[in-house]
C-alpha cells in the first residue's frame, strides 16, 4: 500500500509541475464552458409570427396577447384566411403560423379540448423545431394557470411537452455535453498520454522491473486524474449555475455520482487506448479521434439524434456519452430521479466493465 | 552444491527475421562481478531484458537466483535491480524525489539503504532538489544507478552504466560495484570501455547473439597467440588498407591514433619499413606492445567472422 501511495504521489507532482497539463485540465473546461454557453447559442428572440384566429374570442385574445407579449415572437400580421400561407412564409419574415380553430374558447370552455395549430418554417429545422417548443410552451403555461380554477382540466391540442424548461435557454443543452466533453478529455486522453510517457521515457522498463504490480501501475496513474476530473466536474457545475443561471433540479448526489461513473468509465477508455499506443502523439490522435470527435459530433451533443441518418443513429448507441448526456439532462433540468435514468446507468457500468477487462487483458507484464 | 546466480541456457531470441540471440549459455556465480563486452546489436540488451523478465525467450531458459524469468517473474521483480541503457528517470522530479520514488516502490527508504549508495550518491546529494532532467549526463548516470540499488537487489543487471560518465566517477563507480559485491550481490554489466572490462572478475565477449569466450579478463589476454605491434605514419589514412595488405599481417584495427597490428609468424620488423616506405609513408615508428583485452576481444570477432 505505501508502495502504491508513492506512486500516486509521484503522479501529482508530474501533473502540479507541468504547466501544459494544468492547462489542459482546468484552463481549457472553463474557456470551453464560456464559449459553448455565449457564443454557440441557438436562443430565439423577436421571431416574427402570422396569427390566424378564426375565433376571436376572450381565449384566443389572451393567449396571442401572451404570445407576444413573451419577448420571444414579433407578430408580423393578422391573417384572414391560410389560403396563401406558403406565400407568407416565402417571403422570409413569418417563421410561425398560429392558428385557432373557430369556436375556440366555447370549445375549451363546453368540451375541454380545444384545437391550435402552430405551422413552422421548417426550412431550418432546429429554428423551427425551437419556434414550436417555445410556443407550446407558452400555451401550456397559459391553460396551467387557467386550470387552477377549473374543476374539470381544460386542454388545448396539439399536446405540448416542453413543461421542464420553458425558457429552452440552448445554455441548458450545452452544460451536459461540455461536461461530456471535457470530462472525456481531461480524463482519457490524459490517462492515456501519461502513461504513454511513461513508455516514450523508458521509465515504464523500470516500473515493470519493480514489485509493483500491473493493476497498481494503472490505478496509480489514474487515481490522481479522477480526482482533477471531478473537480472539473464541479466547477462546470458551478459555472453553469452562477454564470448561465442552470438549475440542477434533481439530486445533486446522484448527480456527481453519474459524474464519477461516466469519468470511470473515461479514465478505462484511456487506460484501453494506452495499451495500443506507444508514444505520447500516438495516444493523443487516437483520443482525438475516437473520442473527441463522436462526443462532439454524435452525442447528441451539438446535432439533435432525431436529424442524423439512420445509420448514424445507430452509431450513437455505441457512443458513451450520449448516455451520459441524456442522464444528465434528466436530473439537472427535469429533476428526475434514479427511477428515470437507471437504464442508462446501466449502459455505462456495463460500457465500463467491457473496457477494464479489455484494458487489463491487453496490458503487458513485459515489453513485448 | 549451490547452483549459481544467473543461468542462462541455449536462450534464443529473434525479432522478427532477425536474430538477437542465438542460443547463448552462460552462468555468473554468487557475488560476482560479470562483464559483458560486445558491439552495438551484440544482443546484450535483449539478453538483459530476457534476465530482468521484460522479455520472453523464444527457446532456452534463464534463471536468476533459482528463479525462472518466465514462470516467477514475480519473484524476479523482486530481487533484480535493473538499469536500463537509457536514462530512467522523471526528469520533472528533483534528484530526491526520484530517489524516494524507487525506494517506495520496492518497499524500502533511503535511510534503510544509505551505506549502499553512500559513496556514488553524497556526489550528487548537494543538487538533491535540482530537477533531473536538469542535472549533467554523469550526474544523471549516477542518479539511475543510485535508483537502481537503493533497494539493495541480489542481482544487480546494469547495461552500460558508464557510458558518458566522466573517469574519476567511472573509477567511483566501479569501486562501489566492488563494494556491493562484499555485500554478496551478483552484478552483471556490460561496458563498451575495455580498460572497465578488465576489473570484472570474469569477462564474456558477445558478438551476433552468441558469446565467443567466457574467461577471467587476463587469461583472455595470454591466450592472445600473436605478436603484436602499434603503428604510426605520417599518413595514416592510407595506412591500415596498406597494413592489412602486407603479406605477414593478421589483422589491423584502429585504436585512437596508432594502428595495432598482428602479425603472422616470421615476421621482421625490417621488412615491414622497406613494405611501407614503398607505400610512400614517412616517420614510420613500429614498437612492439602487450596486448590489451581489446585486442583479444578485436580478434576473436574477425576469427568468428572467417567462420
Amino acid at each position: 500500500m505505501k508502495k502504491f501511495l508513492g506512486f500516486v504521489k509521484k503522479e501529482f507532482y508530474h501533473i502540479m509541475r507541468d504547466p501544459r497539463t494544468l492547462l489542459v485540465l482546468f484552463g481549457i473546461p472553463v474557456a470551453q464552458l464560456l464559449i459553448f454557453g455565449y457564443v454557440v447559442t441557438n436562443d430565439i428572440k423577436d421571431i416574427k409570427i402570422a396569427i390566424f384566429d378564426q375565433s376571436k374570442d376572450d381565449v384566443t385574445l389572451n393567449l396571442s396577447n401572451k404570445i407576444i407579449s413573451s419577448g420571444y415572437f414579433i407578430l408580423n400580421e393578422n391573417l384572414n384566411s391560410i389560403n396563401n400561407i406558403e406565400d407568407i412564409f416565402r417571403e422570409g419574415d413569418v417563421k410561425e403560423v398560429i392558428v385557432f380553430e373557430p369556436g375556440f374558447g366555447q370549445k375549451l370552455i363546453k368540451n375541454g379540448v380545444a384545437h391550435i395549430q402552430l405551422i413552422a418554417d421548417a426550412s431550418d429545422a432546429n429554428t423551427a423545431n425551437l419556434i414550436v417548443n417555445y410556443t407550446n410552451a407558452i400555451i401550456q403555461d397559459y391553460i396551467r394557470k387557467e386550470n387552477r380554477q377549473q374543476k374539470i382540466p381544460l386542454q388545448i391540442e396539439p399536446e405540448v411537452r416542453m413543461i421542464f424548461n420553458e425558457g429552452l435557454k440552448s445554455v441548458y443543452m450545452f452544460v451536459p455535453g461540455t461536461m461530456a466533453l471535457i470530462l472525456m478529455l481531461v480524463s482519457a486522453m490524459m490517462t492515456s498520454i501519461s502513461i504513454a510517457r511513461e513508455k516514450e521515457m523508458g521509465t515504464m522498463e523500470v516500473l515493470l522491473v519493480s514489485p509493483l504490480r500491473p493493476a497498481q501501475i494503472v490505478i496509480g496513474k489514474v487515481i490522481p486524474y479522477v480526482v482533477l476530473a471531478f473537480i472539473n466536474a464541479i466547477t462546470i457545475i458551478l459555472i453553469g449555475y452562477f454564470v448561465f443561471g442552470m438549475p440542477v433540479k434533481g439530486s445533486l448526489w446522484l448527480l456527481l455520482a453519474e459524474n464519477l461513473l461516466f469519468i470511470s468509465l473515461a479514465l478505462s477508455l484511456g487506460i484501453l487506448i494506452s495499451t495500443l499506443a506507444n508514444s505520447q502523439q500516438v495516444a493523443m490522435f487516437i483520443s482525438m479521434f475516437a473520442l473527441m470527435l463522436p462526443t462532439l459530433l454524435l452525442s447528441g451533443f451539438i446535432i439533435p439524434i432525431e436529424n442524423m441518418p439512420l445509420i448514424l443513429q445507430w452509431i450513437t448507441y455505441i457512443i458513451p456519452p450520449k448516455y451520459f448526456i441524456i442522464i444528465i439532462k434528466n436530473i439537472m433540468i427535469k429533476g428526475t430521479g434514479f427511477e428515470f435514468v437507471w437504464k442508462e446507468t446501466l449502459v455505462l457500468v456495463g460500457m465500463m466493465l467491457m473496457f477494464i477487462a479489455l484494458s487489463v487483458r491487453k496490458f503487458k507484464i513485459r515489453l513485448e | 552444491m549451490q547452483k549459481a546466480s544467473i543461468i542462462v541456457k541455449d536462450v534464443t531470441k529473434k525479432y522478427g527475421n532477425s536474430t538477437a540471440l542465438n542460443g547463448l549459455s552462460l552462468e555468473v556465480e554468487h557475488a560476482e562481478i560479470f562483464g559483458l563486452i560486445g558491439p552495438d546489436g551484440a544482443g546484450k540488451t535483449s539478453l538483459f531484458r530476457i534476465l530482468t523478465s521484460l522479455l520472453v525467450p523464444d527457446s532456452g531458459m534463464a534463471s536468476l537466483e533459482g528463479f525462472d524469468v518466465v514462470k516467477d517473474y514475480r519473484e524476479i521483480r523482486k530481487i533484480v535491480g535493473y538499469m536500463p541503457g537509457r536514462f530512467s528517470l522523471y526528469f520533472d522530479l528533483t534528484v530526491q524525489e526520484n530517489l524516494e520514488f524507487f525506494a517506495t516502490i520496492f518497499g524500502t527508504s533511503i535511510q534503510q539503504n544509505y551505506d549502499l549508495i553512500k559513496d556514488i550518491y553524497s556526489q550528487i546529494e548537494p543538487f538533491k532538489n535540482r530537477k533531473a532532467g536538469k542535472l549533467s549526463g554523469g550526474m544523471k548516470q549516477k542518479l539511475a544507478l543510485s535508483c537502481a540499488m537503493i533497494h539493495k537487489p541480489q542481482v544487480l543487471i546494469l547495461d552500460e552504466p558508464t557510458t558518458g560518465v566522466d573517469a574519476v566517477s567511472r573509477k567511483e563507480f566501479w569501486e562501489m560495484l566492488k563494494a556491493l559485491k562484499k555485500e554478496g550481490i551478483t552484478i552483471l554489466v556490460s561496458t563498451p570501455y575495455m580498460d572497465e572490462a578488465i576489473l570484472c572478475d570474469r569477462v564474456a565477449l558477445i558478438q551476433k547473439g552468441r558469446i565467443l569466450s567466457i574467461e577471467e579478463p587476463q587469461k583472455i589476454i595470454v591466450q592472445y597467440a600473436h605478436d603484436l605491434y602499434s603503428i604510426c605514419t605520417d599518413n595514416m589514412f592510407d595506412l591500415l588498407e596498406d597494413l592489412r595488405n602486407f603479406s605477414k599481417s593478421n589483422s589491423a584495427f584502429r585504436f585512437g591514433d596508432t594502428i595495432h597490428l598482428s602479425v603472422k609468424s616470421g615476421f621482421e620488423k625490417a621488412e615491414l619499413v622497406h613494405y611501407l616506405e614503398g607505400k610512400n609513408h614517412e616517420q614510420i615508428e613500429i614498437g612492439k606492445i602487450d596486448p590489451e583485452i581489446e585486442d583479444c576481444f578485436m580478434e576473436l570477432m574477425t576469427d568468428e567472422n572467417k567462420i
